[in-house]
């Protein structure tokens, strides 16, 4: 499916949908509450077939964090990219880590490194840091005095 | 024509005539213990040395070329360092147990060197039951291997003990079949007896189909049996870090060490005695000219020349095969070698009974 | 200390599963951080019953410098160059796929010969990259002699990367719009000297490993992983390949000259570890073929694009894709208009390939363990960033 096709097709399936301009591939805005089923119908809608999540990542602006998830099919070779906005000082979003299992690894490092809470996770821990770690590093306002040195 | 017999026998009886029997025979049980500690010296850092350089001929490499001539020394410096490292033991390990282990194995390799004749009349003792003996003593040494692997406290020790005692278990039954072929031609388990049959051919070289099928199951179960590459399964370095002596260090490793290298040297030279003639020369039927010339090599060199050539047969599977898996190892033993070995024997009896071998 | 109290909790999660022998029995053994068969500085905890792998878990971090944060504070000239120390076997192709994804936020044309430069210097990379894999996999299976072998290949691209890029593992030499500098006079001479002998070594290698009965045992039937699999986790590159996955980027999403080259995508359909071998090994012969295509068709002009001496991206977000030689890298870029990347994400290949180890190794032996994670091809600071 070309990007305009996309763009078509997919308010039918998420009503709520957003689109943002610019940028290489479709980039659609969508509630964090309602992702997980958004999710279950872009990996299993005929039409879509979005079988292979290849990036899962966060970023922190300051107000918000945004959940960036890049989609593609190995079908028809299209993509997607899926944001949800997320409260800073508590976000929360639902694992897709048993529809992409690449997501349980993406996942854990985004809680690492961002303190983004996935629901229903399998094994929420720390991936990257130690366990003891203190704060989620990838955050803007993240202060390290001792290792971190400012340019 | 240099030979090794007459050395002991002038000294034989230069002890007898000096001294009353027993301490005759005291001061050559010393000689014996000092020719064999040394010897055990000897071969640790020839061989040492000649796997090293075998493999870095095999691996575009020089080896060691910095002490001595041509690196000849960087096994004595090797050792130096090992001696005057820190043996440590392991919190948590079976103190007794742990210590006792490398000196287990160590002695019954100095064990299985009594029967072996190292040249013409020259071995320390001619036993009568010298092929069983052999066998009987050197499966002895698993258990110094689990020993080690035991009492170490260490999960990977375990399971290289653990694979270790499973591989030498199984793999002994097919090298005594292999043995019990030529044991069954001869008709004696003695081996100057199984020396002195091979007076006109050796017996890989007479043409019995079973005895080439047994010398092929001998390198293979014994490659086994010492632990070595492609079966090295027991210390597999790439699994196991270092398998039954990863605790290990300083001299008791070493001793671990040398205990390799000297049961690869025991087991050559049983395969050599057995089945290439130990320390007989290569005669060629009625070529009397040849015959003469090879008569005029001391027969300690036919025996060391044949020895080192196996010897570097099996260093030469080691850089060369990969490792197999703990499950194809025990299958390649149980499903094929076994069976075959069984079947090659009782061929074996068959000729013997028929009178078909020459 | 957390890890070992994970370990020690683990552990007593086991044994004190009451009246559950089969649990009881259960042998908890850390592989790594320093192990001779994980390449680096991978931490695994298996959980072992027998000889037989239960669980495996993997425990990352120990080479983590939080590359992502460290870009952050650097200029869009000066990230690329942390980017080598990612994946250090293919660093080339870390450093070009930044780059492009920098230039693609300056909308700048690259000129035909950087183009054609960067792609053979991308297949240097891979053959170097693959060559080492295939030495230290012979190792990881016990054949000690392969690794010196293909070092004896590795080094003479090392040698001309030497000559051209000034150094032999982080070589920094794309930069945004184009290559640093012009190859070397001698570039073309010693590639050809190169294609000569290593199109002979490559027959040894598989004369000598390949064939040989007892690695294709330790080889068949090992590590399986099904198409299906190899999508849900992740996995690119080689990994995928094996499996039928059809994921090379210089096919599907061509980029400079890989459309103008004849080249193959080689999908193997086992999906075991013999699989993801044999696409490697005929890999190299297709990277062979590509350098052997281009080495002669270097076209005249410039090596390098007039860029602004400081780069400002456009507001917006930029991602490229690029296919390594451990599967498909990406780099996201989210630029806010300044001189740093306001946040960038780099999608390594090994972190996803690493994730699916579990599901591949669970129910095999130990000796299976190291042979999967050998064809897997892990470089630990790239899964660790």
């Amino acid at each position: 499916m070309t990007n305009e096709a996309l763009k078509i097709k997919l308010p039918e399936l998420i009503p709520s949908v957003v689109f943002e301009e610019g940028g290489e591939w479709i980039t659609a805005f969508v509630d964090a509450s309602a992702w997980k089923t958004i999710a279950q119908q872009l990996r299993s809608n005929e039409d879509f077939q979005f079988d292979y999540l290849f990036c899962v990542t966060c970023v922190d602006w300051k107000t918000h964090l945004t959940m960036v998830y890049h989609l593609t099919s190995t079908i028809y070779r299209h993509s997607l990219v899926i944001k949800a906005k997320l409260d800073r000082n508590n976000p929360e979003i639902e694992t897709v880590s048993d529809i992409w299992r690449t997501a349980e690894f993406h996942e854990r490092e985004a809680y690492d490194l961002f303190g983004v809470k996935f629901l229903h996770h399998p094994d929420l821990r720390r991936l990257l840091l130690t366990d003891d770690f203190d704060g989620y590093p990838l955050r803007k306002d993240f202060e390290d005095p001792i290792n971190m040195i400012k340019l | 024509m240099f030979s090794l017999e007459s050395i002991t026998n002038s000294i034989q009886t230069w002890l007898n005539n000096t001294f009353n029997p027993t301490i005759a025979l005291l001061f050559e049980c010393v000689i014996v213990g000092v020719l064999v500690i040394s010897l055990f010296a000897v071969l640790g850092l020839v061989l040492v040395l000649m796997e090293r350089k075998v493999s870095a001929y095999m691996q575009i490499r020089l080896g060691p070329n910095r002490v001595g001539p041509g690196g000849s020394l960087q096994t004595v410096a090797d050792t130096l360092k090992l001696v005057v490292k820190e043996g440590l033991t392991p919190d948590g390990a079976d103190k007794f147990l742990f210590n006792l282990a490398p000196f287990l194995v160590i002695i019954i390799s100095m064990l299985v060197l009594a029967p072996i004749p190292f040249a013409k009349n020259f071995q320390i003792l001619d036993i009568n039951i010298g092929v069983l003996y052999v066998s009987a003593v050197s499966s002895v040494s698993v258990i110094g291997i689990l020993m080690a692997g035991w009492a170490s406290n260490n999960k990977y020790s375990l399971l290289g003990a653990m694979r270790s005692g499973a591989q030498i278990v199984s793999y002994e039954l097919s090298a005594g079949l292999a043995v019990l072929s030529i044991v069954v031609l001869t008709g004696s388990l003695q081996l100057s007896d199984i020396i002195a049959s091979q007076q006109n051919g050796w017996w890989i070289f007479k043409g019995h189909i079973p005895v080439i099928i047994s010398f092929v199951i001998f390198i293979i179960a014994v490659t086994a049996e010492t632990n070595r590459a492609p079966f090295d399964l027991a210390e597999a370095e790439s699994e196991l870090t270092a398998g039954f002596h990863t605790e290990y260090s300083g001299m008791k490793f070493a001793l671990f060490f040398l205990a390799e290298y000297v049961n690869i040297f025991i087991v050559c030279s049983i395969g050599a005695i057995l089945f290439l003639g130990g320390w007989m020369p290569l005669h060629i039927g009625n070529w009397n000219g040849f015959n003469h010339v090879m008569d005029y090599i001391p027969s300690s060199v036919w025996f060391i020349g044949k020895v080192f050539f196996l010897i570097f047969v099996i260093m030469w599977f080691r850089w060369t095969f990969p490792r197999l898996r703990i499950d194809q190892l025990l299958n390649l033993e149980w499903k094929y070698l076994l069976p075959i070995s069984m079947l090659n024997l009782l061929l074996t009896t068959l000729i013997t009974i028929m009178g078909w071998h020459f | 200390m957390y890890r070992e109290t994970q370990i020690i909790k683990h552990a007593q999660k086991a044994s004190s599963n009451g009246g559950n022998l089969e649990e009881a029995g259960d042998l908890v053994i850390n592989v790594g951080p320093q192990h001779p068969s994980t390449h680096g500085v991978l931490h695994l905890v298996i959980t072992l019953h027998g000889e037989t792998i239960k669980n495996v878990e993997p425990h990352l971090g120990y080479i983590h410098r939080s590359i992502e944060k460290m870009c952050e504070s650097l200029s869009y000239r000066q990230f690329i160059y942390v980017t080598s120390r990612m994946d250090y076997l293919s660093s080339h192709i870390n450093n070009h796929g930044c780059a492009m994804c920098v230039e693609k936020g300056l909308q700048v044309e690259i000129p035909p010969r950087a183009k054609v430069i960067r792609v053979l210097m991308d297949e240097l990379t891979r053959l170097a990259s693959h060559q080492l894999w295939w030495g230290a996999m012979a190792m990881d299976v016990g054949a000690l002699t392969p690794f010196f072998h293909a070092f004896r290949e590795r080094e003479m691209i090392n040698d001309i990367m030497e000559e051209t890029c000034g150094a032999r593992l982080t070589m920094n030499y794309m930069v945004p719009g184009g290559v640093m500098y012009d190859i070397h006079p001698n570039f073309q001479k010693r590639v050809k000297e190169f294609i000569e002998e290593f199109k002979k070594k490559i027959d040894e290698y598989d004369e000598l490993v390949t064939g040989n009965i007892i690695f294709q045992n330790r080889m068949k039937g090992v590590g399986y992983l099904t198409k299906e699999d190899a999508i849900s986790y992740g996995c690119t590159g080689p990994t995928a390949r094996g499996s039928g996955v059809s994921c090379d980027i210089r096919k599907l999403y061509p980029y400079e000259v890989y459309d103008q080259v004849q080249f193959n995508e080689i999908i193997e359909t086992d999906g075991d570890c013999f699989a993801r071998y044999l696409v490697r090994m005929q890999e190299m012969r297709q990277s062979l073929s590509m350098v052997e295509q281009l080495i002669d068709n270097i076209p005249e002009g410039d090596f390098q694009a007039k860029t602004k001496a400081v780069l400002k991206l456009p507001k917006g977000e930029f991602y490229s894709k690029i296919e390594t030689a451990r599967g498909e890298f990406g780099v996201y870029i989210v630029s806010e208009g300044g001189t740093t990347p306001y946040r960038i994400k780099f999608r390594s290949p090994g972190f996803s390939n690493l994730s699916a180890l579990n599901h591949m190794a669970k129910g095999y032996k130990i000796g299976d363990l190291v042979a999967i994670m050998g064809t897997l091809d892990l470089v630990i600071p790239d899964i660790d960033r």
